[in-house]
């Protein structure tokens, strides 16, 4: 399987990427990883006419220490993520995660801003950000703008970025009691997207493929602050979702898996806190 | 478009679609045919090779990426016609069958070695977590990756 011919071009630095899709506009796509684009590219799912390769962003690759927060390079790849030491001390359940994400080729490959601005409510750095409340930086011709991410997801592959802005960076907040998290995914087979997911912070709570974004539980979060027992808490999992019905699993499937896995997850966090 | 890549330590150059698969300019530009397409769907990972020294699905490669880095491919493991000790070690441990994923499974582990040398049984499993066999059941793959580990530890 081959994609649809386009034009490929390999931007230097973001200026650069800014200014290659402002002269080719919609006609055009970022290539990070090309782990979510290039196989819908090759099943022609998708078909832009122009490519602006940026890997050649290097300056977008880095963990750093901000004190209050942890910076992540848009261009950082999943396997820089999972073997941060700034990460695995600060915020253990953003490492851990990026080392489930597919098998070592793809975290090889694949970008925690790719990952984000692809949007796939499947995917499970998107769910696990949303958990720990990062911020979003991005940049377009109108300048430099944060986006929290609770405002970032809009639909499916849907995002509030605009087809001119570049994902820069992600700023993690350092959680409070880092040590309380937990990730729990469920998948058919090893390198498989989850069925569903659970991405646990302190009382924070994200659902991996419960919707058409990656969603906060906000009835199991509210339980949890009013004192509720884990199990009870996670009684509460599949309110407010709208898990799809697919070959994979029905709804009904999801949602039981929703409460095992909140459950699972909510006990894991508070042994380790 | 010009690529420019270095393959198993030879520069190859030549004028390619900018949609050329990594794949494919591997097989049908430079000629070099152990490594196969199975799925074309980044599963299997029977594509696999080493980009800068890190293994990656050439699938789900454009050659235009690769161009300006170095690739090895599992004819550029033997030196002076002496085997690799991952590929000797899938001798010894008959780690293949029919072989199809065998140049894939190879360039996973020798990468797999570089980030681990010594790891555990568990660790290898997970590892190849991105290479399908329809054969062996896994067992001997594994036995090798885990006895080129040992032969490793002997030889530093
Ligand atoms: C077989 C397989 C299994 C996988 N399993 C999992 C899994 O278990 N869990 C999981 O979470 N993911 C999984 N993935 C997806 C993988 O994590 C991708 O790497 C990731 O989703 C996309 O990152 P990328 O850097 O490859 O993005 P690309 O494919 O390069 O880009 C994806 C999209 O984001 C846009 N984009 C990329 N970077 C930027 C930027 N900086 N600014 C603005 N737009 C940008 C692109 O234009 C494109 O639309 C899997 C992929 C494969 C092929
Ligand atoms: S052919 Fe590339 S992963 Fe199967
Ligand atoms: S030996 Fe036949 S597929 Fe692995």
């Amino acid at each position: 399987m081959i994609p649809t011919p386009f034009t490929y071009k390999r931007a230097g630095s973001a200026a650069e990427a800014l200014e290659l899709v402002a002269e080719y506009g919609d006609d055009a796509k970022f290539l990070a990883g090309g782990h979510s684009l290039l196989p819908l590219m090759k099943l022609r799912l998708a078909a832009p006419e122009v490519i602006i390769d940026l890997s050649g962003l290097r300056d977008l690759s880095y963990v750093t220490d901000q004190g209050t927060y942890v910076a992540v390079g848009a261009l950082t790849r999943h396997h820089d993520v999972e073997h941060s030491d700034v990460l695995a001390r600060d915020v253990p359940l953003l490492a851990h995660a990026a080392g489930q994400v597919g098998d070592p080729q793809i975290r090889h490959r694949g970008t925690i801003g790719g990952s984000i601005a692809h949007a796939d409510p499947a995917s499970d750095l998107p769910a696990v950000l949303l958990a720990l409340d990062a911020t979003l930086v991005a940049q377009g011709s109108g300048g430099t703008r944060e986006i929290p991410i609770g405002e970032f997801f809009q639909g499916l592959f849907e995002t509030s970025l605009e087809p001119d802005e570049l994902l820069t960076e992600i700023r993690v907040p350092k959680p409070a009691s880092a040590g309380a998290w937990s990730f729990q995914k469920f998948s058919q087979r090893a390198i498989d997207w989850a069925i569903v997911g659970c991405a646990v912070q302190g009382g924070n709570v994200a659902l991996v493929n419960m919707g058409g974004t990656p969603l906060r539980a906000a009835g199991v979060e509210a339980a949890l602050a009013d004192g509720a027992a884990p199990s009870d808490a996670a009684a509460h999992a599949a309110e407010g979702t709208s898990a799809a019905d697919d070959i994979r699993a029905t709804r009904a499937y999801r949602e039981h898996l929703a409460r095992v896995l909140v459950s699972r997850a909510l006990t894991e966090a508070s042994s380790r806190a | 478009m010009k690529v420019d890549l270095t393959v198993n330590g030879k520069d190859i150059s030549a004028d390619v679609e900018d949609r050329m698969l990594l794949v494919h300019f591997l097989r049908d530009v430079a000629d070099l045919t152990a490594t196969n397409v199975g799925c074309d769907t980044t599963s299997c990972g029977a594509c696999t090779v080493l980009l800068d020294g890190e293994s990656v699905k050439s699938c789900t490669v454009l050659a235009a990426q690769a161009s300006g880095h170095e690739i090895t491919t599992v004819e550029g493991l033997a030196t002076n016609g002496e085997m690799h000790p991952v590929q000797r070690a899938f001798h010894q441990e008959h780690g293949l069958q029919c072989g199809f994923c065998t140049p894939g499974m190879v360039m996973a582990i020798v990468s797999l070695l570089k980030e681990n040398p010594d790891p555990s049984e568990q660790q290898v499993r997970q590892g190849l977590e991105g290479n399908l066999c329809r054969c062996t059941g896994y067992h001997n793959i594994v036995r090798a990756a885990l006895a080129a580990a040992d032969e490793g530890k002997v030889s530093a």
